[in-house]
């Protein structure tokens, strides 16, 4: 689907204000049915066998004594799978040995067999009866050690990619290129030139619900699944694939998520639950994972190495950027190369441009997508360039940045041409903002204090999105909409529709249903939902309209020409007495030939770019090199702000999570490539108490090819506070750590290596 | 998790029965915070937990011109909810407010802590320096020790299998003593400390340093009382200097690993920092 640029609505009647959510009620009263609340007749539970070591081969797995115990049901391996799914091409066989592995462990938690029994309990003293032998391997924990000339092959049979070359014995599972100009010629041109390395460590979305799965395989070998997760749809498909059943052949229904952030796109345990079911007896079977194996054997954001080279002129123009980035990919191919190289300079107009990604496997979890997937970490590093080079030149930092800032018609390495853009604006927004302008506080005895500003871009989703809307005879309207709900968007499409049929949000009542009841719409997740849903939302409110609009004229007997829809009204055009309000005609429908409902479905292409930027002041105890973030304001290009609250709460929530990332928040790996930190206890994410009030500027640059202008807002806030952090440290003690997270061992060692 | 026995004797002699019936295979359980984890986590393998929160001395908390007593199922909001204790010894109070969330410290307590023994108890740094005595009976009847003396190991105690704690006895050392409690953590709660200290002192009519405690804790396999850092103290004025060169030594008397919550240096250095701290907070403490 191509758009055409739309003339923007300027008056609004429900967008921009902050109604009841939907959801709310039964949230707040607990009410609300999670994936671990579901229960079903006769429902049993399942439990996962998990590796203890980080590599190595399995030698053998004995499931004997489990079988025999009472109360259990049944016992899988990988076996199961190659059973149930005898042509899997290479790509969904690797994955499923993700799920439940073959021949080999690839990191400490990998899914080595699962057990049904008829309570949770039984089936954890099962599994401590399953004796899995290995052979132990050297683990690679890390992308430098996975590139050793002599780093052991973690997959015997992947064959890389390497700029379309196929490589066998590697660990670069994938390299990419995206090349625009001559750097070399750039180069030349520049009058300071800085290079620096970064290293990042892997990360967890932290969300706070486990994964969970309910499956009822049943005698039609038909498979009904409850699973908390951002795509229903992808639920099924992936598990279809992996069960071997056609997608018809399963049904997904949805329940509430307790967080997700990208890594609840992915299926875990739905595919075990499937065929655990399956093996005792068609009962459904519930499985929910504890937090030690959310965090060893679920999908974290990649850590790895990043490399940035920048040429900048006297002048205060950009010649050349070189970026390399080798992203862990975890045991398996797939980390967000693709997304990174596209997101790394694309803040900027750079005449000349090398941009390298790598993806490479160590013995880590199979990272996953986590808000702006590959975009937090390549943005660390080129604004930390970026503020070195300011600081180098005596230029400001803003000013700089709008110097050489994308915009409308500045074209990206990867070939995209930006349409209008509100970047510029969003720098102007920061440059007037309070907080840029007010003082800094004066270092006081062992306190320095140190403020940093970075930017990070994040191109937005489109996709595939189905919305039905219905016709009350009370003149509500039903609204089922296909998209995951994990950050409001119920309340997000419901007002957006309403907005469009001029009636208030309260009387539009949103669901999810299941698969089978809705069209095919794509995962939660590129912040694509309030865009590319709320796009079908407008197709089907427009042609619930034309049909309103058709039943007036069969109620009134005129001519369909003679018609006319505005603010939730119908008039003729003729006669000035027939007017009817949707209510009004709702409670005559009956006669004008029956119910009125309607259904769109869309697939778009990116939603509207979105940038933002982070200021950031912090207070540095130099005596323990902890870190104090004091003041923190976000300030974005949101498109159109539907619900300002909701998307307020975004910004702070990805502001939250970027400040986690950047201080404390690391999979602390030990010398036998175990992490060792698997709990919130040591995982150290931010709580209420170790973040300020965070401030949210909201700018509003319409997106042109969206009726009411929305751009993705969600993921843009996690990818400047990595840089912002280390920008406002290097203010504070003069020194830059370039390595994340820069927590207070890192500085104390700084602080004393003087 | 196996299926267990619960009980919840009234009396001493009833639970040490017990817990000597079934050895190796029986804990007790106070408030529970670290014992269920424990459990669940696979640690033990029990046939009997014993709750001992139902036994009267177990739950009784006096606080008179001469003592401290906590009995040893006291949970923390019961020591940090009462002025009186707040007022005269508050480097408990810093660790009794510290302990987990507000919901945990209406379970747990600072025997609990003291029993769970590991090197990073918030609240055993503090019961050194205030010299407080671990009152303990058994099938063998009543003993007393020193509460530096209790820990062992990692998660390991002078209690003897069958053995319970009953109590914690603090002297009241009037009002030209006092002590503090510090830990550092890289967020501001919700954590374990990267290193904690423990420091009180007593200032003499001479406004010298009489006696002076200092116990380190997340450094060393147990909580450490830090005897040569304490001894220099003795006698010198209270202050800057002072403080600085016990600082200076107590980080010498430390023995810390690199783990995922720190690294060696830093705990030692955070040992400097949190000796002088401490010492300076009692200091201001005792006041005048």
């Amino acid at each position: 689907m191509t758009l055409k640029n739309y003339k923007q609505k300027k008056d609004f009647n429900v967008i921009g204000t902050n109604p009841i959510r939907h959801d709310g009620y039964d949230k707040v009263t607990g009410r609300a049915i999670y994936g671990a609340d579901v229960k079903l007749p006769n429902l049993i539970w399942g439990e996962v066998v998990r590796s203890t070591i980080a590599h190595g081969k399995i030698k053998s797995i004995d499931v004997s004594e489990a079988e025999k115990m009472e109360g259990v049901f049944a016992v899988i391996t990988h076996e199961d799978f190659e059973k149930n799914n005898k042509d899997a091409n290479v790509n969904l066989a690797r994955d499923m040995q993700n799920i439940l592995a073959k021949d080999k462990v690839l990191y400490k938690g990998h899914a080595v067999a699962a057990v049904s029994a008829r309570d949770r309990n039984t089936a954890k003293e099962a599994c401590n009866l399953i004796k899995v032998e290995y052979e132990e391997l050297q683990p690679v924990s890390n992308v430098s050690e996975a590139l050793e000339a002599n780093a052991p092959i973690l997959i015997k049979d992947l064959v890389g990619d390497h700029l379309g070359k196929s490589v066998n014995k590697t660990n670069i599972a994938k390299q990419i290129r995206h090349q625009l100009g001559d750097t070399n010629e750039g180069f030349k041109h520049s009058d300071l030139i800085v290079e620096k390395e970064f290293n990042l460590q892997m990360v967890h979305q932290g969300y706070i619900e486990p994964h969970n799965a309910i499956a009822h395989w049943d005698e039609n070998d038909h498979l009904s699944l409850w699973s908390s997760t951002q795509g229903s749809f992808a639920v099924r498909d992936l598990t279809a694939g992996f069960v071997g059943l056609s997608e018809s052949q399963v049904t997904t229904y949805p329940v509430e998520i307790g967080g997700g952030f990208g890594g609840k796109t992915k299926v875990y345990l739905p595919p075990l639950a499937a065929l655990l079911s399956k093996k005792s007896g068609f009962k459904p079977v519930k499985m929910i994972m504890d937090r030690v194996s959310v965090f060893l054997a679920s999908g974290p954001a990649p850590g790895g190495k990043v490399k940035v080279k920048l040429g900048v002129t006297n002048e205060g123009k950009f010649t050349a950027g070189i970026v390399d980035l080798k992203f862990e990919a975890g045991a398996y191919p797939g980390s967000s190369i693709a997304a990174g190289a596209t997101c790394c300079l694309a803040c900027y107009n750079i005449p000349n441009v090398l941009i390298d990604a790598f993806d490479v496997v160590v013995n880590k979890p199979k990272t996953a997508a986590y808000r702006a997937p590959g975009s937090p970490q390549v943005s660390f590093a080129v604004e930390s360039v970026i503020d070195d080079i300011c600081e180098k030149m005596n230029w400001d930092k803003i000013d700089f940045r709008i110097n050489n800032a994308s915009k409308e018609g500045t074209r990206r390495a990867d070939g995209v041409q930006f349409n209008k853009i509100g970047f510029i604006e969003t720098l102007e927004a920061a440059k007037s903002s309070d907080h840029w302008k007010s003082p800094l506080l004066k270092k006081n005895k062992n306190k320095v204090y140190g403020r940093g500003i970075a930017c990070g871009f994040w191109m937005n989703g489109g996709g595939k999105s189905t919305v039905d809307l219905m016709l009350h005879d009370d003149g509500n309207i039903a609204l089922n909409e296909g998209s995951a709900d994990i950050g409001g968007t119920r309340t997000s499409i419901s007002m957006q529709v309403a907005e469009a049929l001029g009636i208030s949000a309260e009387r539009i009542q949103p669901s999810i249903p299941n698969t089978d009841s809705i069209g095919f719409t794509g995962t939660t997740g590129g912040s694509r939902t309030t865009y590319a849903t709320g796009f079908a939302g407008l197709e089907a409110a427009n042609k619930l309209i034309t049909e309103m609009k058709k039943r007036a004229t069969i109620y009134w007997e005129i001519e369909e020409t003679d018609i006319k829809f505005s603010e939730g009204n119908i008039y003729s055009t003729k006669d000035p007495e027939l007017k009817l309000s949707i209510k009004e005609l709702a409670a005559v429908i009956g006669e004008t030939g029956g119910p009125v409902s309607s259904t769109a479905s869309v697939n778009l292409p990116s939603g509207g770019n979105g940038f933002g930027i982070g200021i950031c002041d912090i207070q540095i105890d130099t005596l323990t090199g902890k870190t104090d973030v004091i003041r923190y304001t976000a300030i974005q290009d949101v498109g159109k702000a539907i619900y300002p609250q909701y998307v307020e709460s975004q910004i702070v929530g990805g502001a939250a999570q970027g400040i986690g990332w950047a201080l404390n928040e690391e999979y602390y790996m030990n010398d036998k490539g175990i992490m060792t930190n698997s709990s919130f206890l040591d995982y150290r994410m931010p709580t209420s108490l170790d973040l300020p009030n965070i401030e949210v500027i909201l700018v509003e640059v319409a997106n042109p090819q969206h009726p009411y202008g929305v751009r993705g807002v969600g993921e843009v806030p996690i990818i400047p506070p990595l840089a912002t952090l280390g920008n406002a440290i290097k203010d504070a003690i003069g020194t830059r750590i370039y390595s994340t997270p820069m927590n207070p061992g890192k500085i104390l060692e700084v602080l004393s290596n003087g | 998790m196996q299926p267990f026995a619960y009980t919840a004797p009234t009396t001493v002699k009833e639970a040490v029965e017990i817990l000597t019936k079934h050895g190796d295979k029986a804990r007790p359980m106070a408030g529970g915070t670290d014992l269920l984890v424990q459990i669940r986590g696979g640690k033990y393998n029990l046939d009997a937990v014993v709750d001992i929160k139902k036994i009267p001395e177990l739950n009784s908390l006096s606080n008179d011109s001469k003592s401290l007593n906590i009995g040893a199922a006291v949970p923390c909001h019961r020591i940090y909810e009462d002025p009186k204790i707040s007022e005269d010894f508050p480097g408990l109070i810093d660790a009794a407010e510290l302990i987990g969330g507000i919901q945990i410290q209406s379970r747990a307590g600072i025997g609990g802590n003291l029993c769970n023994s590991t090197p990073s108890g918030d609240s055993i740094g503090p019961l050194i320096v205030l010299s407080a005595v671990a009152n303990i009976e058994g099938s063998n009847g009543k003993r007393s020790i020193p509460v530096e003396d209790f820990c062992t190991g990692p998660g390991s105690n002078a209690l003897e299998n069958g053995e319970i704690l009953v109590s914690l006895s603090i002297p009241n050392q009037g009002s030209k003593f006092n002590s503090a409690y510090e830990r550092f953590i890289p967020r501001n709660e919700m954590d374990i400390a990267v290193a904690g200290v423990a420091s009180s002192i007593l200032i003499g009519s001479n406004g010298k340093i009489e006696s002076a405690r200092i116990a380190l804790a997340s450094v060393g396999p147990t909580p450490i009382l830090a005897k040569k850092a304490s001894e220099s103290l003795i006698g010198k004025e209270p202050g800057e200097a002072a403080f600085n060169e016990a600082g200076a030594i107590a980080k010498t008397e430390c023995s810390p690993i690199e783990d995922m919550r720190g690294t060696v240096d830093q705990r030692k250095h955070l040992v400097e920092v949190l000796t002088v701290r401490t010492l300076n907070k009692s200091l201001e403490r005792i006041g005048g």
